[in-house]
C-alpha cells in the first residue's frame, strides 16, 4: 500500500504536464483502490465511507456527495440501466482546473470513476465532456481501453461480478450544458434546456432512468476516499470541510495557476504566495472567488479560508475555487459587462426572465460603460437584480448566477458606476473596446 | 413533389449506426449524428441536415431545433480552420480584445465572418479553460495561449503550437 498522500489528486502531475499512462499511474499506487475494494467492500460500505468522508462536490454548488448519492435507489426494483455521468464540460468563467486534472492524470478520473459506479451500482458510465478539450478527449479514451486490457473495465470487472461500460461523449458547445439536467437533455440528443426538480436526476435522470452526475474533481477524490479512509480525507482539510481542493488564480497575477492545497487554505495564501501577489503596478480590487457567478469579495475578506462556509458567510460562495482578480487598472464595470455579455448569450431561452432579462442587464452596463448611462440605469439593474436574480423566477440557476458579480460590484464598487454616470465617459484608460493597459 | 435528398455515405451512415447501437432510440444520437457529418462535410446543409433526420426517423424541424441550439454545429460553411476566440473574463483582462483586433486587421474578418480565401472562421467561444495562460484561442485542434497581438500571425499560419 502506497503511503497516505497529502496531495491525492496532483500526485501524478509532473512539472511539465507531461501525461500519466498506465505504467506509471500503476507504478505510483494506481489500481490499488480498484483492486481492494471492487467485489472486497459491499456498496453499501463504501456509500458509508463516502458519506463519512463529508466530500463536497467540487463542481460549484458543494452539495455533499454522499448524500447526493444517498438518493440513488438501490433495491433494484425496476429493472434497467443506472447510469454515471461525470461533467467534465468544464466553462465556467476562469476555471481551469479540470482540464488540468484530466490532461495530466487521466486515469485518475477512470478509477474514482469505475469505483464511484461501483458504489452506485451503475452498469453504464458517460465522460461528458467539451469538444475544445482535445488532449483530454485522447488520453481518456486511451485510458478506457487500457483497462478493458488490464480487466478494470467492461463485463465482470477482476472476477468481481460487477460490470461496466464506459464512455465519452464529446459535447457540442454552450455552456448551460454543465447544468446537470441541460446535460442530461443533451446527452439524450435535445437542445440543452434544463428540467424541471424533482424530480431529481438521481431517480429519474438519463432516459429515465437512476443517474449521477458529478465534476471531474469530486470523482477524482472517490478512490483515494475508499483507499485510504474518511478519517485521512477529513484530517486533509483545514478547517470545517474535508480533503483538497484545487485552487486557482488568474488575472493580474504573477504567477498564475492552479494548486492543490488543503481545503481551507487562507484566500491570503492563495493569491499572496502561491499566485505570487499582483503583477507590479497593479493593486488588488477584489475578485470572484469560484469562478464568473460567485459574488465579488475584496482585500478585506483576505484572511478568509477558502471554504464552502467561510465564502457563504461572507456574501459570496466558493464556486469552482478558481478566482478571478479585479486589479485597480481594470474597470469594474467593464468586468461585469463582459461576464454579464457571456451568461446572456449562454443563456438556453427557454424561460423569458433569463433570456430577455440577461440582455437587457448587458445592454445597461454597456451604455454605462460607454459613459451614456443615466442614475436610473442603476434602479434597472436593482430591478433585474431583484427579479431575475431569485431562483425560482428563472427556470435555473444561471440568471441567479449571473447576478452575482453584478449585486456585489454594485455593492463594493458604487463609486465606479457613480464615476462613469457623472463624468459621462469610463475613467479608467482601459474601455470596453480599448484593449488592456500594457 | 418529392424532394431529392442526397444520401449520406457509406462511412457516414456506419459512424451513425454506430452510435445509435448503444442508445435507447435513433434520434438520441442527433448531436453525435450532427457532428459526423460535419466532419465528413465541413458544415451542415440544409439537405444534409434532412439526411440526417430521415436516418434518425424525425422531423428536420426537430433537427435543426437542436443543430442550431449548439455553437460548434456549423449551419453556414465555415473555413478550412476556425478560430476560437476566448473572450470570456479573465482573457477580457488580458486584453482579448486587441487580439482580436489583431486577427481582424491580419485576416479581415471579424467575429462570425469567413475570409473570402476559405481559410479561416473566426469565431467567439466561452472560456477554454487556460485562464493561466491567457488570452487564449483555438485555430483548428490547436490551443495557443500567452497571446501577443504583435506575434498573431504565429499562430495563425498553422506552426504546431508548444503545448
Amino acid at each position: 500500500m502506497t503511503d497516505a498522500p497529502t496531495h491525492p489528486l496532483t500526485r501524478n502531475v509532473r512539472p511539465d504536464r507531461r501525461p500519466t499512462d498506465m505504467a506509471a499511474y500503476e507504478a505510483n499506487g494506481g489500481y490499488n483502490s480498484l483492486k481492494t475494494n471492487i467485489g472486497q467492500r459491499t456498496p453499501a460500505e463504501c456509500l458509508e465511507i463516502i458519506k463519512d468522508s463529508n466530500l463536497r462536490g467540487r463542481g460549484g454548488a458543494g452539495f455533499p456527495t454522499g448524500m447526493k448519492w444517498s438518493f440513488v435507489p438501490m433495491d433494484n426494483a425496476t429493472p434497467g440501466h443506472k447510469y454515471l455521468i461525470c461533467n467534465a464540460d468544464e466553462m465556467e468563467p476562469g476555471t481551469f482546473k479540470d482540464r488540468l486534472l484530466m490532461e495530466c492524470d487521466p486515469h485518475q478520473l477512470i478509477e474514482g470513476m469505475i469505483l464511484s459506479a461501483y458504489t452506485l451500482q451503475a452498469d453504464i458510465a458517460y465522460i461528458f465532456i467539451r469538444a475544445e478539450y482535445h488532449k483530454a478527449i485522447g488520453l481518456l479514451r486511451e485510458a478506457i481501453t487500457a483497462c478493458h486490457e488490464k480487466g478494470y473495465l467492461g463485463d465482470n470487472i477482476l472476477g468481481s461480478g460487477f460490470s461496466l461500460e464506459m464512455h465519452v461523449h464529446v459535447s457540442a458547445g454552450r455552456y448551460i450544458c454543465g447544468e446537470e439536467t441541460a446535460l442530461i437533455s443533451s446527452l439524450e440528443g435535445k437542445r440543452a434546456n434544463p428540467r424541471a426538480k424533482p424530480p431529481f436526476p438521481q431517480v429519474s435522470g438519463l432516459w429515465g432512468r437512476p443517474t449521477i452526475v458529478n465534476n471531474v474533481e469530486t470523482l477524482c477524490n472517490i478512490h483515494h476516499i475508499l483507499e485510504f479512509g474518511a478519517d485521512w480525507f477529513q484530517a486533509l482539510g483545514k478547517g470545517e470541510d474535508a480533503g483538497t481542493k484545487l485552487y486557482g488564480v488568474s488575472g493580474r497575477v504573477k504567477n498564475p495557476g492552479c494548486w492543490e492545497l488543503p481545503i481551507g487554505t487562507s484566500i491570503r495564501e492563495i493569491i499572496e504566495d502561491h499566485a505570487g501577489g499582483m503583477e507590479d503596478g497593479y493593486s488588488l480590487r477584489g475578485f470572484l472567488p469560484g469562478g464568473g457567478s460567485t459574488d465579488f469579495l475584496t482585500p478585506e475578506h483576505l484572511d478568509l479560508a477558502m471554504d464552502y462556509g467561510t465564502i457563504g458567510k461572507a456574501g459570496s460562495r466558493m464556486g469552482t475555487g478558481t478566482m478571478i482578480v479585479l486589479d485597480d487598472k481594470t474597470c469594474p464595470i467593464g468586468f461585469i459587462h463582459n461576464l454579464t455579455s457571456f451568461f446572456a448569450r449562454e443563456s438556453c431561452g427557454f424561460c423569458t426572465p433569463c433570456r430577455d432579462g440577461l440582455p437587457w442587464s448587458a445592454q445597461v452596463l454597456e451604455s454605462l460603460e460607454n459613459g451614456d448611462g443615466r442614475p436610473e440605469d442603476l434602479e434597472t439593474l436593482a430591478y433585474q437584480i431583484d427579479y431575475i436574480g431569485a431562483i425560482g423566477n428563472t427556470h435555473c440557476a444561471l440568471a441567479p448566477g449571473a447576478m452575482e458579480p453584478v449585486q456585489s460590484a454594485l455593492k463594493y464598487f458604487r463609486e465606479d458606476f457613480e464615476a462613469h454616470i457623472n463624468e459621462g465617459c469610463c475613467p479608467y484608460e482601459r474601455s470596453a473596446s480599448g484593449g488592456a493597459v500594457s | 413533389m418529392t424532394e431529392l435528398i442526397p444520401a449520406l455515405s457509406d462511412s457516414e451512415i456506419a459512424a451513425i449506426d454506430a452510435e445509435i447501437a448503444h442508445v435507447p432510440y435513433r434520434s438520441a444520437v442527433a448531436i453525435d449524428a450532427l457532428k459526423i457529418v460535419q466532419a465528413h462535410r465541413g458544415w451542415v446543409s440544409d439537405e444534409s441536415l434532412r439526411a440526417i433526420a430521415r436516418h434518425l426517423e424525425m422531423s428536420a424541424e426537430e433537427l435543426d431545433g437542436v443543430a442550431t441550439f449548439y455553437n460548434l454545429i456549423f449551419r453556414q460553411p465555415v473555413g478550412d480552420r476556425v478560430i476560437l476566440l476566448c473572450n470570456s473574463v479573465t482573457c477580457w483582462i488580458k486584453g482579448c480584445d486587441k487580439v482580436q483586433a489583431a486577427i481582424t486587421e491580419n485576416l479581415g474578418i471579424g467575429l462570425g465572418e469567413t475570409t473570402a480565401d476559405n481559410a479561416f472562421t473566426l469565431l467567439p467561444v466561452t472560456c477554454l479553460g487556460a485562464c493561466d495562460r491567457a488570452p487564449v484561442m483555438m485555430v483548428g485542434d490547436d490551443l495557443h495561449q500567452d497571446l501577443d497581438p504583435a506575434e498573431i500571425e504565429k499562430a495563425l499560419s498553422g506552426e504546431p503550437n508548444r503545448d
